[in-house]
This record gives structure tokens, sequence and C-alpha cells, in this order.
């Protein structure tokens, strides 16, 4: 039986999708099998951003509704093997989504794989709330300023009283995934530090995912950062993020990119 | 033996009672002061009645029916539906009026996630004088306890709420609204072990972070009601 995480964060633009399609690769590159689903019915990228716009023929939309057969909307990736993704519709919205119909492509991509991560679209209705809804772990992400805090710590009370493993009476597992981290910022005071969103979030850390162009190249590429530029600081963040939602104990670290003495001088002007 | 006919095997018709918790607002004369004494209370905490049921108390006033009907338009351009009406005579209501409802006691809820009411555990027992809770409240989650206090031992989110009967003790950091002695309990206090509160209030005399003293922040601080002002002490 698969794990089913859900990553997300309330707020819009915080780093979801990246950071589904980061940890994914990751964990595929390790042999796991894994499969990324896109729950932004509507407004759909995970599939920009995996590089696989154009292969898309069925969606999620199409197997919730029992158009098509689950293995004819999965799309496996060129790259890694044992990565798949299973689209949102673009021309469709949140409501085609319903709560059978997703609780029973969930169960069917537990049984097929070992983690299945849930891409959730911003807000708190019902895209989010569905997206939530089977999850047995959660990845909530946030970016160092108040707004994206608070939206995060709404959505946290959201899972622990909306999804079905806390209407159970268990204890949904979370994990914060902090993205966008600029530690000159933080230090200038410009941003908060992560000591105050481990304090006010109060839920154990996953990652913290320097800001890098590295991350906005890999998206325009179509490949996950974790593949694309994988040496890069926040490749290794995220590798190392996922080596750890998979249990490994690794001492937490913010890489930074290492630059030559030439590069250091001129890389700014250069690139 | 008689064979029952299909009729007879129909089950009948069944009514149950079911119980709901309500606010219940009470209009003190002069009507007009007590709408704009609502105002404000609105404009401190906008959205507080959104989703709410909410009866309308008319002990304390003396109302001829058309004032009534006046009064339920007045709340309800401010977006509170009436869904009940208590505290007079049967015959004062027309058709166009809520019902009348009778009997009501004084109740408590924890209404978790102001918009619904989803945990099953939340429903608190009558003879609870007092609420522990040993998670943050987060941002969203509004706690209503009515008839004591309300002790947390996590923080209180940014966007959360807090309200009790009695006095309210928060050993996390308070980043929302506090407010203690609802029901006007003017001996109510509020304490948190770290103040970055949006707003504090008892017996609905408040204070917003605004007229809060920029150095209290982030302090162990009381806050009591000396008359009718609101003072925060420092406690560290």
């Amino acid at each position: 039986m698969g794990k089913v995480i859900v990553v997300t964060s309330g707020k819009g633009g915080v780093g979801k999708t990246t950071s589904t399609a980061a940890l994914g690769a990751a964990l595929a590159r390790a042999g796991q099998n894994v499969v990324v689903v896109d729950f932004d019915v509507g407004l759909r990228n995970l599939d920009l951003v995996m590089g696989a716009e154009r292969r898309v023929v069925y969606d999620l939309i199409n197997v919730v509704q029992g158009v098509v057969k689950l293995p004819q909307a999965l799309i496996r990736d060129k790259r890694i093997e044992t990565l798949f993704l299973l689209p949102a519709s673009q021309t469709r919205d949140k409501d085609a989504l319903t709560e059978e119909g997703v609780g029973r492509v969930i169960a069917e991509l537990r049984a097929k794989f070992d983690w299945v991560i849930c891409d959730s679209p911003a807000g708190i209705e019902r895209g989010a709330t569905l997206a939530m809804r089977f999850a047995d772990a959660a990845v909530i992400v946030a970016n160092s300023e108040v707004s994206s805090v608070r939206d995060s710590d709404r959505i946290i009370g959201l899972l622990d009283s909306k999804t079905v493993k806390a209407e159970k009476g268990e204890r949904m597992e979370k994990h914060l995934l902090i993205t966008r981290f600029d530690s000159t910022r933080a230090a200038r005071g410009e941003m908060l530090s992560i000591e105050d969103v481990l304090e006010i979030l109060s839920v154990p850390l996953l990652g913290i995912i320097p800001e890098s162009e590295a991350v906005l190249r890999a998206s325009n590429l179509g490949t996950p950062v974790t593949i694309c530029s994988s040496d890069s600081a926040p490749a290794r963040a995220y590798t190392a993020a996922a080596r750890r939602l998979a249990g490994e104990d690794i001492a937490m670290t913010i890489p930074t990119d290492k630059r030559g003495f030439f590069n250091k001088l001129f890389g700014r002007r250069a690139a | 033996m008689a064979v029952s006919s299909v009729a007879q095997q129909r089950s009948p018709m069944r009514f149950r009672g079911r119980s709901y918790m309500a606010f219940a607002l009470t209009p003190e004369p002069p009507i007009v002061d007590w709408l704009a004494e609502l105002d404000n209370w609105i404009r401190s905490s906008a959205g507080f009645f959104v989703g709410r049921p909410v009866v309308l108390d008319l002990a304390a006033v003396t109302l001829t029916t058309p004032a009534i009907a006046h009064l339920i338009a007045e709340l309800g351009t401010r977006n509170i539906r009436i869904m009940g009406i208590e505290g007079i005579e049967a015959d004062k209501l027309g058709p166009g009026l809520p019902p009348l409802l009778k009997g009501g006691r004084a109740a408590s809820v924890e209404a978790v996630d102001s918009t619904a009411a989803s945990k099953p555990a939340a429903a608190v027992r009558k003879e609870q004088s007092s609420l522990l809770l040993e998670a943050p409240v987060r941002s969203g989650q509004s706690v209503f306890f009515p008839d004591g206090d309300v002790t947390v031992l996590g923080s209180v989110g940014s966007g959360a709420e807090v309200i009790a009967g009695g006095s309210i003790h928060i050993y996390g950091t308070l980043r929302g609204r506090a407010m203690a002695g609802m029901s006007g309990n003017r001996a109510a206090r509020i304490f948190c072990s770290k103040i970055e509160a949006e707003l504090l209030a008892i017996d609905g005399f408040y204070r917003t972070a605004e007229d809060l003293d920029t150095a209290l922040r982030g302090r162990l601080v009381q806050a009591w009601l000396n008359g009718e002002v609101l003072m925060v002490t420092a406690m560290d």
C-alpha cells in the first residue's frame, strides 16, 4: 500500500507545484514508484512543470467520472520510468470533482504506487479540500513571510478537521517545507526567520529550499529541478527533503550554490 | 393469522426533536443606540455573525409588530438573519415574522472552525465549567465557550479567536483575538505568555493591536477591566 501525500499551502504562488514535481522526481530517482496528481482542475500547471503538456489525452476528471480507466490517463515520465503524472483538466472546474470519485481514484493509485503525491490548488475551497481529503500525510509549503504563514496555519487547521484521517480521530502527519528562502534577506530582517515560522506553525520541518534561478529555469524547461540541475542548491535541498519524507534522518542544512571566484565576480553581470 | 396489508406495514410518520446552538441577541432600549453599539461591535469583529444561527430575545423591550419587523429588517441589512424570537407574546408575531421560541437555556458551544463545526469531539458536556485545549488554535478556527474559563496550551494563530464566558489563559503566543467575560463577567481576565494579539476584549470592552502599547509586545501580560477601561499590564 502506497502513501498518499498532499502538497498544500492555502496561499498561491508559494511553490506547491514545483515542490510536488521536485519531490516526486527525487523519490522516483531513488527507485520508488511515484505518481504526481494535479488537483488544480481548470488551472493545471503540473503537466508543464513535468514537461508532459503535449502528451495529455485523458485527465483526472475523466477518471473520476469513470469515462476512462486509470491506466489510460497516467502519463509515464520520459526521463524516469517509475515516475507518472495524472494531469488535471484545463477545460473543467473543481465542481466536476466528486468525493466518491476522488476517493475511488486515490484508492486505485494507492494500490499501484509507493507514493501518491497530490498537488493541491491554492485556496480552501472544494479543490483544496478534496486534494487533502484522503491523504495520509501533508507537506505544507510556506514562504517565510506573514501572509503565507497565516494561510498555512489555516490549512493546518483544515488538515486536522476536514480529512478522513482526522474524522477517524487519527493524527494527520504534517511536514513543513519552507521554499524560496533567502538567507541574506532573512538576516536583514526582511523575511521571517526559520525559527519564527516554526514557532508560529509548530509543525516539524521537512526542508528549506533556497531561492534560486535554477527553479525558474527548470520550470521553463519542463523538468523537475531535482532532475534538470541535480547538483544545484534547490535540487539538493529537495532531494534531502524527499529522503526525510521517506523516513531517513538527515541533518537540516540550507544548501547554497557554490560559485567559482570569477563567477562570483562576474556571474551576475554575465547572467 | 392476518396478513398485514402494505399500507399497514408502512411505518407511521415520525417527528423527532433536535436541538441546535444559537446566539441570542438582546436589544435594549433605546433601540437606535443599541443598533449603533451593534455596528461598533460588527466593525471590530467583521463576519462574526455570518453563518451563525441567531435568536432575538425581546424580553427587555416593548415593541409593536411593525417595529419588530423593522428591527429584523435592520438586522438583515447587517447580514444577521433571525431564526426565531423569544421573550414576547405569540399574538405579537405576524405571519411574516420568525416563529416564537420557548424554553431556551444558556448553553455552551465549542465551534471549531466557524464555517462548520466538524469535530464531533467538540461537543462540550453541560457540567463542564472550564475548557482545556492542548492543540494550537489555528487561523480561521473559533473556540466559543460561554460557560467558563478557556485554557489553551498552544498558541492562538493570527485570524483565530477564543471567546469565553470566564477568563482566558494562553500558554503559547496569542496572535489572534481573545474575548473573555462575554456573558457579562467583568471580573474575567485574559492571560497570555506572549502577546501579539489582534484584539483583546472583556465583557465587550476591547482594545485592538493598534491601541496596545508597543512596549508590551511579545511579553507575558494580563488584561483586566478597570471600570470601563481595558487594562493590559506586563507580568514579567
